[in-house]
């Protein structure tokens, strides 16, 4: 499978704190790739970084097979991006704003091209308005217009539906769909919220605190049957390596309170009988909730580690 | 990289901020010509007092030479202040509308995209400049005719033949320029560290106020900085109306605002280039 996102132990320190710590994953072709988190918890310091805004403490990122900080240039060219919110020149028009846009791109459209663009997102008809007159949902129609415009491979979406109505949302989702399946582009989108990602993406990340919690395809790590596994043993991190080479491996990560792993309810005897078997001292084994259920409480503060511990 | 160049242009124009130095400087040559067309044989006569007793100075006295070079005096101690407001805006304002981290995210260099807005910083701060060049020199010549130029300095008047005026303005619209772009590339530097445009339009302004009293002030301490500071070598246009241009002086002077902004835009540069858009 050829990646069009590769991302190897990326790492940004702002002084003391770690925003985000040796993060790696992939994004294959043509997916929708989600970029799960509460807000603070590293997206879109990882999102500037790929993006070339923020230099990395450590890692490497590679994008359409290309090294980013050797090849910033090229690579950009075929990158679309939102960036938190949709900031353009207010005291331009709409059409102003995605003409410098597409130009700095390295692209010079026409201005039916350009009108085009802005039909597409519902603003044909305020193409000459200052973009000072628009509302939120507005503005962040024309940014995803802009990342657009110079056709690129890639789309870098940092939470698109903010600020947006029902509708409005709605509107986004097809897009997004609509460009990867029917254009084949790639659509790496945060959000803090689950339920965003869940009815776009093909895969996900999960990040906490600048850490990967989970990583894979949507269905497979939302599966309704299959429960949180909280492990305590007495070394959690020679366990942690034990499991990696088992079934079990596809959701494996070890939190402060112990190992995290997700599996079908009944094998989860399967799993006591493997470590009792290879020696390890096991303190406790809970099966208490579903990974979604995990999820969820991630995006609520306060309740973080009382959901899966309780 | 003329491309780059021109869209800041256009976003430099697009602003209304833009035009407050046009209106400024525009009401400011208006009000120095209307005074002095009200009242400046007043003034003068104030001005000579102390050598109108020993000698006869025949001629059109006030003429429009003379208000244009009272305007260029009074104004390029201001100007700076109104060129922050632009240079100043560069990338700051950019930083706090947000669309800083859109221009960094294009497959543009940093290097080249902050000489992009310099150029444009600079080509406004020319603009200004000529428009209170047309302004000046062409209004007040259409007011108050064209005659010898009588030139106070700080010991001496110096009468130069009006045949002999004109190449010394086109020097002094030169050596201005310059050290407008000093005072620019400063503002410039500053607002590469900022992410709002008050705090490098406040700051170059008062390292501008603080080095003008600096240099203004006659106390031995201060005295031995003077060299140093851009600001006394700012005002040197004016040698250019001594008989003879001291042209050692001048290009020396010319050599220091040049060095300013070579190492302004330079260190804008170096810092904007490590620079972790936060913004």
């Amino acid at each position: 499978m050829s990646f069009i996102i590769d991302v190897n132990g990326l790492t940004k320190q702002f002084g003391e704190l770690t925003a985000v710590d040796g993060l790696s994953f992939s994004v294959a072709k043509g997916h929708v790739y989600g970029f799960l988190g509460q807000n603070g918890a590293g997206k879109s310091t990882t999102i500037r970084m790929l993006l070339t805004l923020i230099r990395p403490t450590a890692g490497s990122i590679s994008i359409l097979g290309q090294e980013l900080t050797h090849h910033r240039k090229a690579i950009l060219q075929q990158v679309g991006a939102i960036i938190e919110k949709p900031d353009l020149y207010t005291y331009l028009t709409a059409l102003e704003n995605i003409g410098i846009l597409s130009r700095l791109s390295g692209v010079r459209l026409s201005k039916a091209d350009l009108l085009q663009h802005l039909e597409r997102v519902g603003l044909g008809e305020r193409a000459a308005s200052k973009v000072k007159t628009f509302s939120q949902g507005m503005k962040q129609r024309l940014g995803i217009a802009c990342a657009l415009a110079h056709n690129p491979q890639l789309l870098i979406l940092d939470e698109p539906t903010n600020g947006l109505d029902p509708q409005g949302i709605a509107d986004v989702r097809n897009l997004i769909l609509q460009l990867s399946r029917e254009e084949g582009k790639t659509v790496f989108v945060s959000s803090h919220l689950l339920s965003e990602i869940e009815v776009v993406a093909d895969s996900m990340l999960i990040i906490d605190r600048g850490k990967k919690v989970a990583e894979g395809k949507v269905a497979e790590l939302l599966h309704p049957s299959e429960t949180l596994v909280l492990l305590d043993t007495a070394d959690n991190a020679a366990t942690k390596t034990l499991l990696a080479q088992t079934q079990w491996q596809h959701f494996l990560q070890e939190a402060a309170e112990g190992i995290l792993l997700q599996m079908h309810r009944d094998e989860v005897p399967a799993l006591n009988r493997f470590l009792v078997e290879n020696g390890v001292a096991v303190f406790s084994l809970r099966a208490k909730h579903s990974l979604e259920d995990y999820f969820l409480s991630l995006t609520t503060p306060n309740q973080h580690v009382a959901a899966y511990t309780d | 990289m003329w491309q780059l160049t021109r869209i800041e242009l256009y976003k430099i124009f697009k602003k209304p901020r833009t035009y407050i130095a046009f209106a400024a400087i525009g009401l400011i040559i208006l009000l120095i010509q209307l005074a002095m067309y009200a009242d400046g044989e007043t003034y003068l006569e104030f001005m000579l007092q102390n050598i109108n007793a020993a000698f006869d100075i025949e001629g059109k006295k006030l003429n429009g030479f003379f208000v244009f070079y009272l305007i260029l005096h009074t104004l390029l101690v201001h100007v700076p202040l109104l060129i922050c407001l632009v240079a100043g805006d560069a990338v700051a304002g950019e930083a706090a509308m947000g669309t800083l981290r859109l221009l960094v995210a294009k497959p543009i260099s940093r290097t080249r995209l902050l000489l992009s807005k310099f150029i444009a910083s600079s080509i406004y701060t020319l603009l200004l400049l000529t428009f209170m060049a047309v302004l000046g020199l062409l209004g007040s010549v259409a007011l108050f005719g064209v005659s010898d130029l009588m030139v106070q300095k700080s010991d001496m008047f110096i009468l130069l033949d009006k045949s002999d005026v004109l190449w010394r303005y086109a020097a002094a619209y030169g050596f201005a320029a310059l050290s407008m772009m000093t005072v620019a590339s400063l503002a410039f530097l500053f607002s590469v560290f900022a992410d709002n445009a008050i705090g490098p339009i406040i700051g170059a302004m008062s390292v501008v106020i603080v080095a003008t009293i600096l240099t203004t002030m006659d106390i031995p301490v201060f005295n031995a900085l003077k060299p140093f500071l851009f600001t006394n070598h700012m005002l040197n246009w004016k040698g250019f109306f001594d008989r003879p241009v001291d042209v050692r002086e001048v290009l020396k002077s010319a050599l220091v605002l040049l060095a300013h902004i070579v190492l302004f835009v330079s260190l804008a540069i170096a810092f904007f280039r490590k620079k972790d858009v936060l913004s």
